[in-house]
């Protein structure tokens, strides 16, 4: 049986320490990294991360957990709000795919 | 294109055939191959995309009765009232595989399944805006899982997309022209020498004809 995470600032994530997914807060990009890459090693099946988190820590960085097929990492919106990062990424694929935007 | 640097033999001709065979038979095998990898993600695109606006406003809403929670009670109350919590939710992971990639599949497992062991305190030091956070988070989690799972096979299939269409292209704009710009230039070779051939015993029997008979 596999976990589910969910790492970001303290007021996005303590949320779903209660319906009971394993809950990180942490706001240092660095500290977020290292998380991750921990994260990756365990056997966690999803990882949901808050998106200024993940812009944090940088789309190079990152680009390395999402080669891999688990944990799937998930960009969620923290609790500031959506900075639209999550659907960018989903443009990307499309933009990856058929090479121009057509949704 | 460059012609391959081979012997224009009869041998080098029959194996450049049968690449050439080989050749256009997996080039229509990828872009079958591609053309459905294609037909697949676009479908799933189009739920990823649904999804992350369900998730996204639902994630709104249970943040905007935290917010309030918030205000109403301090950091360490909220803590102490979500950080030990008596449900478990965790992930059972099967493979699927389209068009030979493994994407993985998730479904919610939950230790419990008593729907009100997701509020981990009792209700007498808490507000109802926590309780409406907590349900409004529990009741998008299914849908939050689905889209980890969408978003995660549309990412491998589109790097599969990719792969594949940089095979097709290569095969169709390099390999087969290629050996189809070899194949030609070994027959004319062939032929020419043919013809050669023939010419030079012409003029043979011409001179042995001459030789032999004084024919002019």
């Amino acid at each position: 049986m596999y976990k589910i995470a969910a790492v970001g600032d303290r007021d996005s994530v303590l949320g779903f320490a209660s319906i009971g997914l394993d809950v990180f807060p942490c706001d240092e990009p660095k500290e977020g990294y290292r998380l991750l890459k921990e994260l990756c090693r365990e056997d966690y099946a999803v990882v949901f991360i808050t998106e200024s988190l993940a812009a944090g820590i940088g789309q190079k960085q990152m680009e390395k957990f999402y080669s891999q097929p688990l944990p799937a990492l998930t960009l969620i919106p923290g609790a500031h709000g959506s900075t639209g990062e999550g659907m960018r990424a989903v443009e990307g694929f499309v933009e990856q795919a058929v090479g121009s935007n057509i949704l | 294109m460059a012609v391959l640097n081979v012997n224009p033999t009869r041998m080098e001709l029959t194996n450049l055939k049968k690449k050439l065979m080989t050749a256009r038979k997996g080039h229509k095998l990828l872009k079958d191959k591609r053309d459905e990898l294609m037909r697949r993600f676009l479908i799933l695109i189009r739920e990823n995309k649904e999804l992350r606006e369900k998730v996204e406003a639902g994630i709104k809403v249970a943040n905007s009765h935290m917010s309030v929670a918030r205000s109403v009670m301090t950091d360490e109350e909220i803590e102490v009232a979500l950080m030990m919590p008596s449900q478990k939710m965790s992930a059972e992971v099967e493979q699927q595989n389209i068009m030979s990639v493994d994407v993985p599949l998730f479904k919610p497992r939950f230790k419990s399944a008593k729907e009100g062991e997701i509020y981990s305190y009792g209700y007498a030091f808490t507000g109802s805006d926590l309780d409406d956070a907590v349900g409004a988070l529990a009741g998008i989690m299914p849908e939050m899982l689905r889209l980890a799972q969408t978003e995660n096979a549309c990412r491998l299939l589109a790097s599969e997309i990719e792969k594949t269409r940089r095979r097709v292209n290569a095969l169709e704009h390099v390999l087969i022209p290629q050996y189809e710009e070899t194949i030609k230039y070994i027959t004319m070779k062939l032929d020419e020498n043919e013809r050669s051939s023939t010419t030079r015993l012409m003029k043979v029997k011409d001179m042995m004809l001459e030789s032999a008979h004084n024919y002019q």
